[in-house]
């Protein structure tokens, strides 16, 4: 079967779910697709983090009435509003960057990225087509930590310094960690990056962001969906730059009546390699 | 017994110089590394483990291998091995220092190691292989030593060693099972998402670990008064062949199922590592000359470890076919395996590896060290055996 087909087919199938069950689909992907009520039903603790990942996909959002109490964090991403005003991307990784006092290296190898653009084949090389549409020829994606709901890099971490917070959120412990890397290679979407040498020879010293520690070299490091942000309320830095746009929509997944989910309700998203059952909390609209 | 290290002639003394002086070069290279980073190697966010990782797994196998000899010999009651089960036991030592060194000089905080202890994560398959890994080093140290002081005293073991020796069968098992574990149990590296990888790194360690035995043994031979006997090691050989045979057919069950299925995710690995990858109009096959030596070597150590020539009449081919049988499975292993994984990259760009100079020496100085300690083993066992023997 050529991939065009077996594209067709894909579409189509969906396009028949979404038909059959309307909005409810989209309510199951969310809630279906991630055992939140296995994690709701569990007190947080970290030294149980592993159990995550047992919780299967099976699992419906019916199930999850416990959910309700527990946030998860999401992100859509609205890819047509980043064609509409290309420079949009810029800005939303120029102040992540900013914001964590990411490091800058000229030197492929020592790079050190949080969120960054690639092209869509790269972003999402399950939906590979044999003759591209212009606008996904020219669609570069935002790509970032999917912080995923079963996610393999907490599994494969051996000091828990990677961890899943109760928020959905996957954080880091840059005191913990040991720089084993064992993270990276579990990741399946390339979001880590570990550094290499002092991340402080990267940045301009004067005119870093107080407000945010920067790293010591040997740790690995990703983006932490802001979680110094989200604690007191407010939106990650990158949605918050596209708030005119609203190219990029934050919010609670398990909250039916948030505005994030109410955009999922009402448009096709997709997910980077779903096949991995990693289940992430980052969604995009083509 | 240790005493026993600090008597040799003069070849002995310029054989550890030789590898002291790589490891005080190694030594301060790692120094240097501690002090910038691991940005002085050639890893990269794309291929973010390099030598250091793909010399640990290999050297796991080396380890494993040992139990080839003590299996048949505690197991079977395989008299002929009795002389060289403590070669196997003690080359299992010098692999797992080696292995905990490429693992130390590969973190990126090494102070902290002591995490993994602290924060027990049972999910995480590095912290299990740290526990075989240390309890097979305790038990080849206990075994080892216990049944050599026996012999060097010339009374029998004594018995309460025997339960530890049969723990340490399964444990060489499980420690380089475990290790193809942190490789086939992650998502989205579809080149090491494969059950046949354990069976597959058994198989290469079982051909590996014995190459190097039969190989020392032949040197023992001509440098000292210990002798292995002709019957131990061609029963050696027997088991290296049957175990290179089989991780070659493993290899081929890898392709059959990449190229039939033709996923191309499947395949990606298997083309960078055997032929290249040509992505806008750049060729990427760094690695293509190490994997036509690890088939082309692998084929000749066959050949001549099945001759009856080359493998019965002539020591010398014995000897060349296992040290390019361990060569082989060290390209393929040692390099390839590992290397081969991180391309292409989970968004499918490719991003080649190359050691950096100070990389490859803190590599080869982990080797060195190794193999000081190893000769510092095997001294004691000859003289051991030696003094015994007259
Ligand atoms: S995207 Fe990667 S780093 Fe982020 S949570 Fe998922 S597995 Fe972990
Ligand atoms: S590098 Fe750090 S975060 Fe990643 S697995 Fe190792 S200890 Fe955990
Ligand atoms: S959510 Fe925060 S940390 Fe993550 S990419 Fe956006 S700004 Fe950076």
């Amino acid at each position: 079967m050529d991939k065009k087909r077996r594209d067709f087919l894909k579409i189509a199938g969906i396009s028949t779910l979404a038909g059959l069950g309307g909005p409810a689909v989209v309510d199951r992907l969310v809630n279906g697709t991630s055992p939140v009520g296995a994690n709701a039903a569990r007190e947080y603790d970290p030294d149980a983090q592993g159990e995550t990942h047992k919780a299967g996909a099976g699992e419906h959002g019916e199930a999850a009435e416990g959910a309700k109490t527990r946030k998860r964090w999401g992100i859509v991403i609205d890819l047509r509003k980043f064609r509409e005003d290309p420079e949009l991307a810029e800005k939303a990784i120029k102040v992540c960057n900013y914001n964590h006092n990411v490091p800058h290296f000229t030197n492929k190898r020592h790079e050190v990225k949080w969120i960054w653009l690639t092209e869509f084949e790269n972003a999402f090389p399950e939906h590979s087509q044999y003759h591209k549409d212009t606008k996904t020829l020219e669609t570069e994606v935002l790509v970032l930590c999917n912080h995923c709901d079963s996610p393999p890099c907490v599994r494969a971490c051996p000091t828990k310094a990677t961890f899943k917070s109760p928020d959905g959120i996957v954080g880091m412990d840059y005191h913990r960690c040991i720089g084993c890397r064992f993270c990276m290679a579990a990741c399946p979407y390339g979001s880590r990056s570990f550094n290499w040498r002092d991340p402080r020879a990267g940045l301009d010293m004067k005119k870093i962001n107080r407000k945010f520690p920067t790293r010591m070299r040997g740790v690995v490091e990703k983006c932490n969906m802001c979680v110094e942000r989200v604690g007191i309320g407010l939106q990650p830095a990158c949605v918050e730059v596209c708030s005119e746009s609203k190219a990029m929509i934050f919010g609670d997944l398990n909250d039916p009546n948030s505005e994030i989910r109410q955009v999922l309700k009402n448009n096709f998203t997709i997910q980077r390699k779903p096949s991995m059952g990693t289940h992430p909390s980052v969604f995009y609209i083509v | 017994m240790l005493e026993k290290a600090l008597r040799g002639n003069k070849y002995y003394w310029m054989w550890l110089g030789f590898l002291g002086t790589f490891m005080a070069i190694g030594a301060i290279c790692y120094v240097r590394q501690y002090n910038y980073g691991l940005g002085m190697t050639g890893m990269s966010r794309d291929v973010s483990w390099g030598l250091y990782i793909s010399q640990f797994t290999y050297l796991v196998g080396v380890a494993a291998g040992g139990v080839m000899l003590v299996l048949p010999y505690y197991i079977h009651n395989y008299k002929e091995f009795g002389r060289i089960t403590i070669l196997g036991e003690f080359l299992a030592i010098a692999s797992l220092v080696m292995c905990l060194m490429f693992i130390i000089v590969d973190l990126g905080q090494p102070i902290r190691a002591f995490n993994v202890m602290l924060h027990p994560t049972p999910h995480s398959m590095l912290f299990w292989d740290m526990l075989v890994l240390n309890g097979y080093l305790f038990l080849n140290l206990l075994c080892g030593w216990v049944i050599l002081t026996a012999e060097h005293k010339e009374v029998p073991p004594p018995k309460w060693i025997y339960p530890f020796v049969y723990i340490s069968i399964p444990f060489a098992i499980s420690i380089h099972t475990v290790t193809a574990m942190l490789y086939c149990g992650l998502p989205g590296r579809h080149f090491w998402l494969s059950a046949i990888i354990a069976p597959r790194f058994l198989a290469s360690a079982f051909a590996a670990g014995p190459s190097l035995i039969v190989v020392a043994a032949l040197i023992l031979k001509r440098i000292s008064k210990f002798d292995a006997g002709k019957k131990a090691i061609d029963k050696m050989v027997t088991i290296i062949l049957y175990a290179a045979l089989t991780n070659a057919f493993f290899v081929c069950l890898e392709f059959f199922v990449a190229y039939y299925s033709n996923v191309p995710a499947h395949k990606a690995a298997l083309n960078y590592l055997f032929f290249g990858i040509t992505e806008h109009g750049v060729t990427y096959n760094n690695l293509v000359p190490f994997m036509y030596g690890f088939v082309i070597l692998g084929v000749i150590a066959i050949a001549l470890l099945s001759i009856p020539y080359t493998r019965k009449k002539n020591e010398f081919f014995l000897g060349l076919g296992c040290v390019l049988m361990f060569i082989s499975l060290w390209l393929d292993k040692g390099v390839g395996f590992v290397l081969g994984g991180f391309v292409p990259n989970p968004l499918e760009q490719i991003t080649e590896y190359y050691p950096t100079p100070n990389e490859i020496m803190i590599t080869i100085a982990v080797w060195c060290t190794g193999f000081f300690i190893l000769s510092i083993l095997y001294k004691i066992a000859v003289k051991v055996e030696e003094d015994i023997h007259g």
